[in-house]
């Protein structure tokens, strides 16, 4: 399903590790080879094999995200929603994968590509929506856009900006679930790119040296905006920078939601009963630009071509009317379903209000000073 | 009442803030094992184990970015970073996500921690060694930043800035933690300082001396000096660099009609500039000569005991730079300068 590493040599000094839940952890007992490299991993079946209720929802789930992003794109060039705007668009079968592996208590940290996550994790597509078009009804108020949601209750700790940025904090949060003893589980999902940011590796090492329960998720598309992974990265294998932390890691093909969710499922339960962090990189290639207004021209013909049989939603499309599961007429009825949602959620931010002005200072501190500036630009300081 | 370093009043507060607050833990590099590279920590790790005194590897983006998520989830982080050059190493953590995340989350999150850092020259560290960059950090809205003078001043404002929710700079200096005073209560019943607030800590009526941290402390020496030639200078201790306490230092200059600000980082675009702005917004009517400011010299801090002795703000500078705007007002006869 997924090739795995763990990390190599059996000599390496036995440390003591704090273990949670049942399963006893020894001292490192060195583990298989790593795997030949980009081998294709075979569709996910878990087993018994997944009903048919079960995959109709993940595909439902895609299909929504899919549709989402798709009128998000639209709303853009309307300028109905500003600034940067990264679509899920390819990776949808990840994300589903993802979510379906974490409880609902577990934590989310992600990067700016972050909308069909919010919505897999269970915010409604309303809300998502409001905080495109910068509404006060918006998932963070219209204060963070497309890159910044936030939701306690969905335990969706955000979207960050600044690639590598949300690393250190997801580590950060499995400390403090370690510390109040729960056991819950911290995922991170950053992008390819991210792997050679220096908060990458100190948090990787942090949560090894720690034994923090985070399951960091490197989606691979293959690019950082233009920039190839072979490009970028000394090892464009991922995965395989898991042993430098002696951490178990794996490749899973990102296009494959059943693939997903089984080493999702792994990587949470490895970290939920051991406390133990994991390395999972998926192989998603993102099917549009870097973001809505990217025209994509770095990639050739070929690559176009390719990318269309990397579809995850026409796969699973194909996949379930073949197994009976799914039909044409129902697929076609799904849609009409899904795509009503949408429309609901982008009428819902339309009307909407904005952000009323009065309310520019309220978050800047949790406790407020008094007396403190509240100065708009044209203010003086000193009114006498 | 005791009389305290400012280093102990530092460490006994921490211990009385954890044993207050399950929720507050320590992290940093060396402050376990090795009981902190200033000796700020001693004791603690024995006291309270490593799941609340938790040393770390050198990696301060990755220490602090983990302490600001931690904190997101509610816990109380008191990080300490070696030196506040190294805190540069943090800055996007710093900057870009702990004064962020209350803010562009629409308030959903707060980032409770502390950061505490030692910084200032003086100790012959040479120029990566020897900074004093609280300006990055004043600069930036969501944080807040606070210096205190004194052993007492850093015992309330260490409390107020764990209390917080917001992530708070705590600025320490070198030249201060073998310093002495005293504490007005045994050390668990001080009562947290107010962030935001400067203190006048000397009243006086011909000419306002301003200064936080180490400079706050000289400010004093000055005034002492001054008063035995007969001058009554008004100290104003800012303690608090963001949010600034802009109301205090106008009242002060409105009163005697003249300012000296006296800062130990580089003059250009320094906080003695925004302090000067504020007075030339809040008080320039009562103003009887220009606003003086004296800083660290504009170079990269030197080695050598001359050099660095003498690019460093001292009482000597901050005492000449007042009586020359003494003697602008008038207050000061001309034949007096020294
Ligand atoms: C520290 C930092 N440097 C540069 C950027 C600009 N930037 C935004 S996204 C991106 C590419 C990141 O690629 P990857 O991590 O693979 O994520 P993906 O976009 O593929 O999801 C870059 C360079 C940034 N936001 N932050």
């Amino acid at each position: 399903m997924a090739e795995t590493t763990r990390s190599a040599g059996t000599a390496a000094p036995a440390r003591t590790r704090r273990t949670r839940g049942t399963k006893p952890s020894g001292p490192e007992t060195g583990g298989e080879a790593a795997p030949a490299p980009g081998a294709d991993v075979p569709a996910g079946t878990a087993p018994g094999g997944p009903d048919a209720e079960t995959l109709i929802g993940y595909y439902r789930q895609m299909l929504l995200i899919r549709r989402f992003e798709e009128r998000a794109a639209r709303a853009y060039t309307e300028a109905k929603i500003g600034g940067y705007c990264h679509l899920n668009l390819g990776e949808e079968a990840t994300v589903v994968g993802l979510m379906a592996a974490l409880r609902p208590t577990d934590y989310l940290f992600t990067n700016y590509r972050e909308h069909g996550y919010a919505i897999a994790k269970g915010i409604h597509p309303d809300r998502v929506m409001a905080e495109l078009y910068g509404r006060s009804t918006g998932v963070s108020k219209g204060w963070g856009g497309s890159m910044h949601m936030f939701d306690t209750e969905a335990r969706l700790l955000g979207g960050y900006g600044i690639v590598g940025g949300q690393v250190p904090l997801a580590a950060g949060a499995a400390l403090a679930v370690n510390y109040k003893g729960g056991d819950d589980v911290v995922m991170c999902q950053m992008g390819d790119g991210t792997t050679a940011i220096g908060a990458f590796h100190e948090s990787l090492n942090i949560a090894g040296l720690w034994d923090l329960p985070a399951v960091f998720v490197v989606i691979n598309n293959g690019l950082g905006m233009g920039t190839t992974v072979e490009h970028s990265s000394a090892e464009p294998e991922l995965y395989k920078r898991g042993a430098a932390y002696r951490m178990e890691s794996a490749r899973v093909d990102g296009t494959d939601v059943l693939a997903v969710r089984d080493a999702a499922v792994l990587a949470v339960e490895k970290a939920r009963a051991e406390s133990r962090p994991y390395l999972l990189e998926t192989m998603s290639p993102r099917l549009k630009g870097h973001s809505v207004v990217d025209p994509a021209r770095y990639r050739s013909k070929e690559e176009r071509e390719a990318l269309k049989a990397a579809d995850p939603l026409a796969r699973m499309a194909l996949d379930l009317a073949d197994r009976g599961i799914l039909s044409h007429d129902d697929r076609d009825a799904l849609d009409a379903e899904v795509t009503a949602e949408v429309d609901a959620a982008a009428a819902f931010a339309d009307r909407s209000p904005a952000p009323d002005v009065s309310t520019l200072f309220d978050y800047t501190y949790a406790t407020p000073v008094p007396g403190e500036l509240r100065r708009m630009p044209a203010d003086p300081v000193f009114s006498s | 009442m005791a009389t305290v370093t400012y280093r102990q009043a530092l460490r006994d507060t921490l211990r009385a803030e954890m044993i207050r607050d399950e929720n507050v833990f320590l992290m940093g590099e060396e402050i376990g094992l090795f009981e902190g590279s200033y000796k700020i920590t001693e004791g603690l790790l024995k006291e309270f184990g490593p799941r609340r005194v938790r040393d770390t590897p050198i990696a301060e983006e990755g220490f602090v970015g983990a302490a600001i998520g931690a904190a997101m989830l509610g816990l109380r982080p008191v990080v300490e970073v070696m030196t506040i050059n190294f805190s540069l190493l943090a800055l996007d953590q710093i900057v870009n996500h702990a004064a962020k995340i209350y803010g562009m989350f629409g308030g959903q999150a707060s980032v409770p921690m502390v950061i505490r850092t030692p910084g200032g020259g003086g100790q012959q560290l040479g120029a990566t060694h020897s900074q004093n960059v609280e300006l990055f950090y004043s600069f930036i809205p969501g944080l807040k930043v606070v210096a205190p003078s004194t052993p007492a001043e850093a015992s309330a404002m260490l409390k107020a800035a764990i209390r917080d929710d917001d992530p708070v700079l705590f600025l320490e200096n070198l030249a201060l933690y073998n310093t002495k005073g005293e504490l007005p209560a045994a050390v668990d019943e001080v009562e947290p300082g107010q962030i935001g607030r400067a203190a006048v800590t000397r009243p006086g009526t011909d000419i306002t001396l301003i200064g936080y941290s180490r400079m706050a402390r000289v400010a004093a020496e000055v005034a002492e000096t001054l008063a035995g030639e007969g001058i009554s200078a008004e100290v104003v201790d800012l303690r608090s660099l963001r949010p600034l306490d802009r109301a205090t230092i106008v009242e002060s200059v409105r009163k005697t009609g003249c300012a000296v600000v006296a800062e130990d980082d580089w003059l250009t675009y320094g906080i003695g500039a925004e302090i000067a702005a504020t007075i030339q917004e809040g008080a320039f009517d009562w103003l009887d000569a220009p606003v003086r400011r004296v800083a660290m010299a504009e170079v990269p801090l030197p080695y050598a005991k001359s050099l660095e002795s003498a690019a460093l703000p001292s009482a000597d500078s901050l005492l000449t730079a007042a009586r020359e705007t003494l003697r602008a007002t008038g207050r000061l006869a001309l034949e007096t300068a020294s």
